[in-house]
Order: structure tokens, then C-alpha cells, then sequence
């Protein structure tokens, strides 16, 4: 098949057309420009004219450039012996190692038969109060960490994924800052995890093209693990590169933009890789931990808005702390009834009184006489933030709601937090002299 | 007549082109033969012999020049006994035979019976031979779950028939001809237990449409008593993400008064439905006694399933749920989220390249939600019984903000708005309905001036709560004080309600009755307080002692004991009455 065409008729951005015939929707081509080759992906077919969008960009290529179709889709090579190694968004190695070709699967596949999931039941422990007990992560999840730029996100996902008990780590990094990258691998690598982790990179000074791959071929990789009965934890950082790189592309096809030049298929196409996350009725399970930065610290800006309606929660990170307001798991209730009796009161009761304490704090900064309530919840509130939310308190979820009945007790009256009677009278601590 | 075939000249994203010989009808079926895979698809615009259709699959893989065969059938469902309990994707496929089939994945191109065939059913004969039919008239039933299900004359068989012969009592497969009916020129026309419909066009063999006026109780407090929903009513839910539209209707789901529920997952997340087909059938549905998937059917086109599959997923679901109406019964629609149907009509209509209206929807976004809501309504059957079918619909606006497109021309159609704010799911008040912004058109379980009266005390307590923030609690009166304490308190104790308590998530409506009434106690009294101060301590061990009687079992010993005490700690305080509030509470009892 491999037909060669070598007249391109028109270069716009990435994108570049060729007459040709006899190709499929989605399939690769390889262009070969003065600088090296590059794949390029189908993106419209029409009559006799097939549009490719070229991975390196079309920075370069020229009208006299050859292009070689390759009768396939985009592929990557599975086997085990990905653990540990390190590639680029095109599949390329990044570490030096050799180019592995055997075994080659098909990214992008179909979504899973919903009537195969599971019900997810278990919950990954983390040792951040403000995860394990108010909002628990649980095993399949898809949740995103909502964050101003310049917030510890790429810490707190390393953290987790560090603490988390999973057979592999998958990061698919886009738009990586570089010193972020070698953050990544300098903490799997003192963790001893790299030796379970695979990395594909894109990082801010390569092609954008090659950003759209990242989500996509991780997650194939990892639902192929996790087909073979393997637990996998996705870190896809950053998903606001991969929306930018989308909108990119769409302007320069002259798409009509929905919302602030973004494509109307933004919320379908972030769906179709959040959804990867599962738990098999009969294997393994993807976890998907993702970072979204806010542009402008704006929740309402339609990637992080978009993500919120598709992600089983977020991780709303401000100020170096994960915060109560805004960041919400879905999936707790799956898992926080089998804790401990008094974890979903707690976790109720403790976030409706730090949210009067945010109205108190408000009435206080108008210069308004504070009552004996309002002192109360005062104390409340800062004992609330320095004990639980800090993000250098690590401690597991039993000592956390210990420390919740501790706050509670040395701040209110029992009938004041709200909690019913009958915990009160079991976990409520008792006054010792 | 020769069937019309075409060729592929372009692909888009998932719109194809086709160049076709031979006539086509608009939203008219065809295949796209991909190798050895028939890709389903529909017409959705025709321009002399190039025609575009939106593919139900993936498009990948398809080239210029593969061949495509129209069906002559517009996009339709099957109609016949066994629908119940289904798991079904947007286009009708049964999804847990799709997974014994295909796997784990959703491989293109595999379609399967909706109903299944070797399956037989117990029919009754009621048309005799002689009768005088119509479309939708009675011809036998069969007995379906706790449901006698109706075999009907087609609802496309326009004109007047003579009934020839009508097989006797017995077992039979749903595809076996049972009645044979002939027209007026003469032709005898088959018909078995199973028909098909078109999605797009609403079913409308009745005599008239009726007014909603019945409640459908949700056994939602707040729904229930403050924003009502009627039996063949409309109503929404938009809210930001995360606030619990989800929530909302999975627990409507179980607790609806109606006789069948239809789930539209529409666009939204798998898991979502994983929860309600796993648990459905371990619960019980108190009606019936049977589990709850008996009379439940879902359909599930989740987020990452093709986007034109989900624009047709809500069709789909209302003609099952219309279907199941002119059985005389009950059913009732939640589809979630319609938005994301509205988004894919969005996708589509800029593959067109359409002239795009405000946010890039199609100009024509608002009639066709209008007609979507509009296929709800309680109807007259012609045998004179009633059956229904109600919609309730969420939205997901854009930055959870209700001036957008889809909120918008939603609201102008249906008849209840429960809109859910940020603040109340942020501060976990739920269900984060906000009671001073949503409305509701329809009667519920209260009287209105009854209910008139406390909400009256949620407005007041929100305007001294507002005043509070400007002048301080200190320069607030203490009479004030303690009407924004009575809003608090029946906000706390009777609009938000713990969907995961097993007590609390379900409130009948004799109990919702008998709690408001308690509340009322509270709210019409004159409440004796030192001080503020005095007066807070006092609402928190009133409100400490409610939300212990919420989680209390229905007129239970503790349930009585913690009603007393309540109606003791009130009277201890009582100085006086609001005569009118005294005089609403006996019209409660
Ligand atoms: N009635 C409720 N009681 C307790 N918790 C609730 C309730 N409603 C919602 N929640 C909490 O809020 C979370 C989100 O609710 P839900 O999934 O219904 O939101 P949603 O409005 O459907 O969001 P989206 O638009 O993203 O689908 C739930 O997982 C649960 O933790
Ligand atoms: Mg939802």
C-alpha cells in the first residue's frame, strides 16, 4: 500500500493538504521535510483532498515535501518492557533507550461497555486529611486538581502517587516545564517507583501536535494493564495545555469557537479521555489524578468548567491548601460508610461550621461586634486550618477524625455542631480534668 | 422499489458525506460498509444527490468511495413487551448482550435485537374478529413484571382496520403474527406483539390531553411540598457542576410515585449508571414488591460514547416512555443532562457550518427543546383511561450560569424550576434546591397558603441575614433576630434532606405533612429569648431535636417521644400565637 504523494497543496498551521486517494479517516502519514520526519495524522477527508495534521508542526515543510501513508492509525508498542522508560507525545524515546516496535496497539480505541464497570469500592489512602477524610479518593476515580498556576500541584500529585498503593504509575506530561519533568523522575526514582512507572512527555519547547497524543497514548497503555488485571494510576498534567493545544487547532481549521475560542466538542473530547478511568468487573483499574490550571484563578473558565462536569470531583488547591469549598469526590460515599461510623457526620458537620466560620470571618472584617458564636467559630476556624487543611499534616484517616472530635470538643458545645445525639455520645471526647 | 446506495465523499469528525443515487428521505437510516463493519448512521441533511449524514461510531477508518446503503426507515425503536428492565445504549442496542458479544468494548458495528425473540410471552386475546380497529387500540395483553402490558394495533397503521383472526390464548414469541387485521381496500396487514416507531415523531393515538394537576410525589421534602411536580408536568433541574443534579434524580428515580422510570443518561458519566444498574436490582419498589429494575428502564449514552448516538438517546427514551403511556400508566423521564444533547446538536450543526446563534448553538436550539418537553403531558387514552408521562430534565450550564442558551429556552417550556445554587452545595445544604429562586407552577401535597406561609419566613430570614451582613447582629432587633433564626431553622430541618440516610432520603406524604405542621408550631409562635444569644442556644437544641426526629422511623416509640419533647421545648417558650399561622395549621390537620 505505502503510496508516496509529493506535492503538497496547501499549508495552514499544522494542518497540510494532500490530493490522494484510497485513504482512511484517522490514519497516519509520514512527511518528510528538510528537518527530519514527521507523522501526521488524517483529520478530514474530502473528494480527492485528505487534510493531515502534521506532529512536528508545519513550520517548515515545504509545497515539494514528501508524504507517505502508512494504512494504519496511530499506534504504540505494549509490553512490559515500557516500565521504567520515558518517551515523548509521539511515542519516541526520550531517555535514550532503544525505539521498541513490537506488539503495536491502537490509541483511542472505543469506550468501555458500561455494563462491564464496576461499582468502585476501595479507597486509596493518601495521608492528606483534607482527601482522606473529607473527600476520599477512591480506586477508578477520574479527578482533576484544580489550581492557580505557581500552586505545588505537580507536589501534591507526586505525593499521591507516592503514597498510593498501585501496580503502575503512568505520567503523561503536556506543556511539562522541564524542571518539572526532572522533578518527576528524581521523586519516582527516590521513591524506587520508576522501576513500576512509564513516562510520556511533552514538554513546553516540543510540537504542539504532539501534546494532543500524551492523554491518549498513556491511557491506552494503561488499559491495557489494566486489562491484564493490573491497578494503574494516570497523572496527566497539564489538561489546560492539552484544551489550548485543541483550541489551537480548531482556529487554525476555522472552526466556530463555543466559548473563548474554544471548539464546541471541547467538553466530548476531555469526556473521552477522563472516561478511560474504570474498574473492570473481571480485571484491573485505571485511576486518573489530572491537573488543571486555572487560567485567571477562574473555576468558570471553560477548561476547569468543562472538567468539573466530566471528573467525579476535584481537588480545588488555593493558597497551598487544599480547599473545602470547591473541591468535592464523588465517589466518597462509596467507600466512606465502610470507615468508621462517625466519618460522614464529621466530615458534614466539620465543613457546615468552617463555612459559617468564612461568614463570621466576613462580618469580622466589616468591623462588626463579634458574638459569643461568632468567637467560637473563630477558634474553630483557625484551629480547622492549621490542624486539617495545611498540606504538610500527614497522618491517617483515623487520626484525622480523632483530631476532628479534638477540634470540635475544645471549640463548642456538643448541641452546637449540629451532629446527631448518638455519636455525640460515643465519640465526643470526654472532659478530662 | 429498489433500495438507494450511495458512496462516501468526505469525512468530518462524525459526519460523512455521501453522494447518492436514488431518493432519500431526511433522518432517513444508512450504512456505511467499512470493511467487513456496517457503520449505522442518519440523513441530517440533503442537497441534491450529496446527502451528510452523522455516523452512531467512530469514523475512523472510513475512506473516499466506501460504499453506503439506505435503509428507507427513519431512525426508529422496537415497541413490544420485554422493554422493562433494559439496559439499552442510545439507539436501542441491549448493552449486556453487546458486552456477551463484543467484551469489554463498544466495537462499532455490532447491533442487536432491542427485544429479545426466543423469549415468549402469555397471551390474552381481547379484539375479536369483526372488531372495528384503530392505531393504538387494545388487542391482547400479555402480562409484563406487575404490569399487564398492552399488544396495541401499530401506531403506524393510519386508517381503519377489520380484525380477520385473533390467535387463541397462549405462549408466543414476540415477532410471531398473532391478529390479522385488513384494511379498507381490502389488504390483510399482520401485526405480532412488536412494532417499530420513529424517535423523532411524539406517539399521539389518544382522545385528548389532559391538565397536570396530581402531584407525582418525590418524597423530596422540598420538591414535594414547596416546588411541586404534576403527573405529566415538566420540570429542570440546572445547576453548576457537582451541586447534585445527579443525585436529585437518581433518588427520584427509586422513590417517584409513578409506575415506570425511564433514565436517560444522556452524555454524562458511566459510572453513574453503573451505580443505578448494579443497585436497581436489589432494591425493592414499595408499589409493587418487586425489585425496582422491574420497572425501570435505562438508557445510557454515556460521555464517551459516539456524540450522535447521544442526540438521539433522548428520543429514544421519551418514545419508550409515550409507549408505556398509552398503557394507562405512570411514567416518568429523567433525563441527564440535556444539555449535553443540546451540545451534540452544537457539534453537528458546526460540522454543517450552519450560521451559529449565541454561544454557537443552532439558531434552532429552542424550538427543538420546546418540542422535547412538549412530549410530556397527562393524556385521555381513547378506552377513557389516563396515563402519563412526565419529564424532568437537567442542565449543565456553561460556568454554572443560568443566562445561557440551553437554561434559558429550557425554562420558558417547562412548568417547575429547581435551580441548584453553589453556595447551598458548597455549604453541603442539600438538596442544594435554592428556595427563594425556584418556582414550581403545579400543586403539591400542601395547600398553597400553607406553604405560602413558610416560605414567606425563608424570604424574611434571608433579607435580616443580608441586613445582618450590612449592620451587624448587634444592630439587629432581637425580633428580627429570631425570624432569621426561624428561616435557618426550617431550612436546616425541612428543606435540606440526607439522600444517604435510610430514614431520612424517603418522607412520605402524610409525614411530610405532619413535620411541616410541627415546623409551623415553631415558626407561628412567639418565641420568649433573654437575648441573642439566648435565642440562637434555643433554635440549635430545637433544630439538634428535628433533625434527630428526621432520622427517626415514622410514628416509631422514639419518633413520638422526640415529636413531645419538641412540642414541649416550643410551648415552653410560647408567649403568644400568629392567629393566621394557628389558623393554617388546622387546615394542615
Ligand atoms: N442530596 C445529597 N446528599 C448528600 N450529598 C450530596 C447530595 N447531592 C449531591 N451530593 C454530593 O455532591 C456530589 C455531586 O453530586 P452530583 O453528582 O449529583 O452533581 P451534579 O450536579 O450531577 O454534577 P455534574 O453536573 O457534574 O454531573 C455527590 O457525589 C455527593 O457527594
Ligand atoms: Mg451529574
Amino acid at each position: 500500500m505505502n503510496k508516496v504523494y509529493s506535492r503538497i497543496e496547501s499549508i495552514t498551521g499544522n494542518v497540510i493538504t494532500v490530493k490522494a486517494e484510497g485513504v482512511r479517516y484517522g490514519e497516519l502519514a509520514e512527511v518528510k521535510t528538510r528537518f527530519g520526519a514527521s507523522l501526521a495524522e488524517v483529520i478530514r477527508l474530502d473528494e480527492g483532498l485528505v487534510s493531515l495534521q502534521v506532529f512536528a508542526g508545519g513550520r517548515g515543510v515545504s509545497t515539494g515535501d514528501e508524504v507517505r501513508f502508512l494504512g494504519h492509525p496511530m499506534r504504540v508498542s505494549f509490553s512490559d518492557d515500557l516500565l521504567g522508560r520515558i518517551f515523548d507525545g509521539a511515542g519516541e524515546p526520550r531517555d535514550g533507550g532503544p525505539t521498541l516496535s513490537e506488539n503495536l496497539i491502537t490509541i483511542a480505541g472505543p469506550s468501555v461497555n458500561p455494563s462491564k464497570r464496576i461499582i468502585p469500592r476501595e479507597m486509596i489512602r493518601t495521608g492528606v486529611p483534607m482527601i482522606d477524610l473529607f473527600n476520599t479518593l477512591v480506586k477508578s476515580q477520574k479527578l482533576p486538581i484544580f489550581s492557580v498556576s505557581g500552586e505545588p500541584y505537580n507536589q501534591l500529585l507526586a505525593r499521591i502517587a507516592m503514597q498510593a498503593e498501585v501496580d503502575i504509575i503512568i505520567l503523561g506530561g503536556m506543556g511539562l516545564k522541564y524542571d518539572d519533568y526532572l522533578f518527576f523522575k528524581d521523586t519516582l526514582e527516590e521513591g524506587g517507583a520508576l522501576q513500576k512507572a512509564i513516562m510520556f512527555v511533552h514538554t513546553a519547547a516540543d510540537p504542539v501536535v504532539e501534546c494532543l497524543m500524551v492523554p491518549d497514548i498513556s491511557l491506552a497503555v494503561a488499559e491495557r494493564f489494566a486489562l491484564k488485571g493490573k491497578n494503574v494510576l494516570v497523572l496527566l498534567t497539564d489538561m489546560t495545555n492539552f484544551a489550548d493545544a485543541m483550541k489551537e487547532i480548531a482556529i487554525t481549521q476555522e472552526q466556530v469557537p463555543s466559548n473563548r475560542g474554544y471548539p464546541g466538542d471541547l467538553y466530548s473530547q476531555l469526556a473521552s479521555r477522563y472516561e478511560k478511568a474504570v474498574d473492570f468487573s473481571d480485571a484491573g483499574s485505571i485511576t486518573i489524578l489530572a491537573v488543571t490550571t486555572m487560567p485567571g484563578d477562574d473555576v468558570t473558565h471553560p477548561v476547569p468548567d468543562n472538567t468539573g462536569y466530566i471528573t467525579e470531583g476535584q481537588y480545588y488547591l488555593k493558597g497551598g491548601r487544599i480547599e473545602p469549598f470547591g473541591s468535592l469526590s464523588r465517589l466518597k460515599q462509596q467507600v466512606n460508610g465502610k470507615t468508621r461510623a462517625d466519618h460522614r457526620s464529621i466530615m458534614d458537620g466539620m465543613i457546615k461550621l468552617y463555612a459559617a466560620y468564612k461568614d463570621t470571618l466576613e462580618k469580622k472584617s466589616m468591623g462588626f461586634q463579634m458574638s459569643a458564636w461568632d468567637k467560637k467559630l473563630l477558634r474553630y476556624g483557625e484551629a480547622f486550618e492549621r490542624e486539617m487543611m495545611d498540606l504538610s499534616v500527614n497522618i491517617p484517616l483515623e487520626a484525622a477524625l480523632d483530631k476532628g472530635w479534638e477540634i470540635l470538643a475544645s471549640c463548642f458545645e456538643p448541641q452546637e455542631t449540629g451532629l446527631r445525639t448518638e455519636l455525640i455520645e460515643k465519640f465526643w471526647p470526654k472532659k478530662t480534668a | 422499489m429498489t433500495k438507494t446506495t450511495g458512496t462516501v465523499t468526505g469525512v468530518n469528525g462524525n459526519m460523512v458525506g455521501v453522494r447518492v443515487q436514488g431518493a432519500v428521505s431526511m433522518n432517513e437510516v444508512a450504512y456505511i460498509r467499512v470493511d467487513e463493519k456496517r457503520l449505522k448512521s442518519e440523513v441530517i441533511r440533503v442537497r441534491g444527490d450529496l446527502v451528510q449524514v452523522q455516523v452512531f461510531e467512530i469514523t475512523k477508518g472510513i475512506k473516499v468511495g466506501d460504499p453506503v446503503e439506505f435503509t428507507g426507515e427513519m431512525l426508529s425503536v422496537e415497541l413490544g413487551p420485554g422493554l422493562l428492565g433494559q439496559i439499552y445504549d442510545g439507539l436501542q442496542n441491549p448493552l449486556p448482550e453487546v458486552a456477551e458479544k463484543a467484551g469489554n468494548f463498544l466495537e462499532p458495528g455490532v447491533y442487536l435485537d432491542s427485544l429479545p425473540r426466543n423469549k415468549t410471552w402469555d397471551f390474552s386475546p381481547v379484539a375479536k374478529v369483526g372488531d372495528r380497529v384503530q392505531r393504538g387500540d387494545l388487542l391482547g395483553t400479555v402480562p409484563e413484571g406487575a404490569f399487564s402490558h398492552r399488544i396495541m394495533v401499530p401506531f403506524g397503521l393510519y386508517g381503519a382496520y377489520t380484525v380477520r383472526s385473533v390467535r387463541p390464548a397462549g405462549a408466543y414469541r414476540i415477532d410471531e403474527p398473532l391478529v390479522e387485521l385488513e384494511d379498507e381496500r381490502g389488504n390483510l396487514v399482520p401485526v405480532s406483539m412488536v412494532f417499530r416507531w420513529p424517535v423523532k415523531r411524539a406517539i399521539d393515538c389518544y382522545a385528548e390531553r389532559l391538565r397536570p394537576v396530581q402531584p407525582m410525589v418525590t418524597k423530596n421534602r422540598i420538591i414535594d411540598t414547596f416546588f411541586p411536580v404534576a403527573k405529566g408536568g415538566t420540570y429542570c433541574i440546572p445547576g453548576p457542576f457537582g451541586a447534585g443534579k445527579t443525585v436529585l434524580q437518581q433518588v427520584t428515580s427509586r422513590n417517584a410515585d409513578v409506575d415506570i422510570v425511564i433514565i436517560a443518561a444522556c452524555g454524562e458519566r458511566a459510572g453513574e449508571v453503573v451505580e443505578t444498574l448494579k443497585e436497581f436490582p436489589e432494591l425493592v419498589d414499595p408499589r409493587t414488591g418487586r425489585s425496582l429494575m422491574e420497572r425501570t428502564i435505562i438508557i445510557c449514552n454515556t460521555s464517551s460514547m459516539p456524540v450522535a448516538a447521544r442526540e438521539a438517546s433522548v428520543y429514544t427514551a421519551v418514545t419508550l416512555a409515550e409507549y408505556y403511556r398509552q398503557m394507562g400508566l405512570d411514567v416518568l423521564l429523567l433525563a441527564d443532562s440535556t444539555s449535553r444533547w443540546a451540545q451534540a446538536m452544537r457539534e453537528m450543526s458546526g460540522r454543517l457550518e450552519e450560521i451559529p446563534g449565541e454561544e454557537a448553538f443552532p439558531a434552532y436550539l429552542e424550538s427543538v427543546i420546546a418540542s422535547f418537553y412538549e412530549r410530556a403531558g397527562i393524556v385521555r387514552l381513547r378506552d377513557g383511561k389516563t396515563g402519563s408521562v412526565t419529564i424532568g430534565g437537567t442542565v449543565s450550564p456553561a460556568g454554572g450560569n443560568f443566562e445561557e442558551p440551553v437554561t434559558q429556552a429550557t425554562l420558558k417550556v417547562v412548568g417547575a424550576f429547581h435551580g441548584l445554587s453553589r453556595e447551598r452545595s458548597d455549604a453541603r445544604k442539600y438538596p442544594a434546591i435554592h428556595p427563594l429562586d425556584s418556582w414550581s407552577k403545579y400543586k403539591g401535597i400542601i395547600e398553597a397558603p400553607v406553604v405560602e406561609y413558610g416560605r414567606e419566613f425563608l424570604f424574611r430570614s434571608a433579607e435580616v441575614g443580608a441586613m445582618m451582613k450590612v449592620v451587624g447582629e448587634e444592630g439587629t432587633s432581637l425580633d428580627d433576630y429570631i425570624v432569621y433564626q426561624k428561616g435557618e431553622f426550617l431550612d436546616a430541618v425541612y428543606l435540606q434532606q440526607n439522600s444517604f440516610d435510610p430514614i431520612d432520603a424517603a418522607v412520605a406524604p402524610e409525614r411530610q405533612k405532619r413535620s411541616y405542621a410541627l415546623v409551623l408550631d415553631v415558626l407561628s409562635a412567639e418565641i420568649a429569648a433573654k437575648d441573642k444569644e439566648d435565642a440562637r442556644q434555643f433554635f440549635y437544641a430545637l433544630r439538634q431535636k428535628f433533625l434527630d426526629l428526621n432520622g427517626a422511623e415514622y410514628k416509631s416509640e422514639r419518633y413520638a417521644a422526640l415529636e413531645a419533647e419538641i412540642r414541649a421545648l416550643v410551648a415552653g417558650r410560647k408567649k403568644g400565637v400568629d392567629p393566621r399561622g394557628a389558623r393554617l395549621i388546622e387546615r394542615l390537620e
